[in-house]
């Protein structure tokens, strides 16, 4: 009971620790793209760790805690693709650091559509 | 009306029931009978969003390897991002690319593109047909066959088989 109760509070800390590197990246990161890499997906295995964590303390929880682990990962990718979709097409300016856009150079710049 | 679709959409929504109310009453499974039951019949019939796919055991074997691959890719490379996040220099390599997938289904493509969203340092920005517009964290090479290999290879050669 002990044992498990210290197990799962670690896996959760593990978990707000991706959280919060999530956060810095945040700031840390130069532009909006490299800003939904970092803050809104190194808090994926951080969000899931933090249950994860929950369900190894109160094993009662587990299933409750899985199914909305699953809705973590559905709904969580769907959010940052139509950000970054619409960010692109709103021409949203990409870091200097940026090798590459070939999203661009297929001829269907935004509001020229 | 697409029985094969409702069916698939009954199936699901049970399951959650079974797993959001944990108990194999009999008032409590009849009740989750007719409320999946229900909404299956409401939404499913004019969709096909699940028509195509068939609830097979070499399926089910098949998406919980797909779940295992993911799970370690997300592990694999939420650390790395991590990481990078954390080195003073931000060794940051952005870019957008352009892959091709092989799959034809709109489902499978719809969850390939969203298992590349979930994977940090790749991020499906735009799906045009059968090319990915995918902004990559650390760009390694523009050619889409390789990229293609690179980003998505292992997710593909799974989703074939489960969605064709």
């Amino acid at each position: 009971m002990e044992t498990l109760e210290i197990i799962g509070a670690l896996v959760t800390l593990l978990g707000s620790i991706f959280i919060f590197l999530g956060g810095l990246g945040i700031v840390r990161m130069p532009d909006l793209f490299n800003r939904i890499q970092a803050g809104t997906k190194a808090s994926t295995l951080g969000t899931i760790l933090s249950l994860f964590g929950l369900a190894i303390i109160n094993e009662a929880w587990i299933w409750k805690l899985l199914v909305i682990i699953f809705f973590v990962l559905i709904t969580n990718p769907v959010s940052s693709n139509v950000i970054s979709r619409a960010a692109h097409f709103r021409g949203i300016k990409m870091t200097d650091k940026t090798v590459a856009d070939l999203l661009v150079d297929k001829s269907n710049k935004p509001g020229e559509e | 009306m697409n029985i094969r679709n409702v069916t698939n959409l009954f199936v699901l929504l049970f399951l959650i029931w079974l797993l959001l109310t944990g108990t194999f009453e009999l008032t409590s499974l009849l009740l989750g009978i007719v409320i999946a039951g229900g909404l299956s019949l409401i939404f499913g019939k004019n969709s096909n969003v699940f028509g195509k796919l068939r609830l097979t055991p070499k399926v089910f074997i098949y998406s919980l390897h797909y779940l295992i691959v993911l799970s370690w890719e997300i592990v694999k490379s939420n650390v790395d991002v991590a990481l990078r996040v954390i080195n003073p220099k931000l060794p940051i390599n952005p870019g957008i690319v352009k892959v091709k997938t092989k799959l034809k289904s709109p489902m499978g493509r719809m969850i390939l593109a969203n298992s590349i969203t979930l994977t940090p340092g790749t991020l499906t920005i735009d799906i045009k047909d059968d090319e990915f517009y995918i902004h990559w964290i650390d760009v390694k090479t523009l050619d889409p066959e390789i990229a293609s290999q690179e980003i998505m290879g292992k997710f593909e050669k799974i989703l074939e088989v489960i969605y064709g």
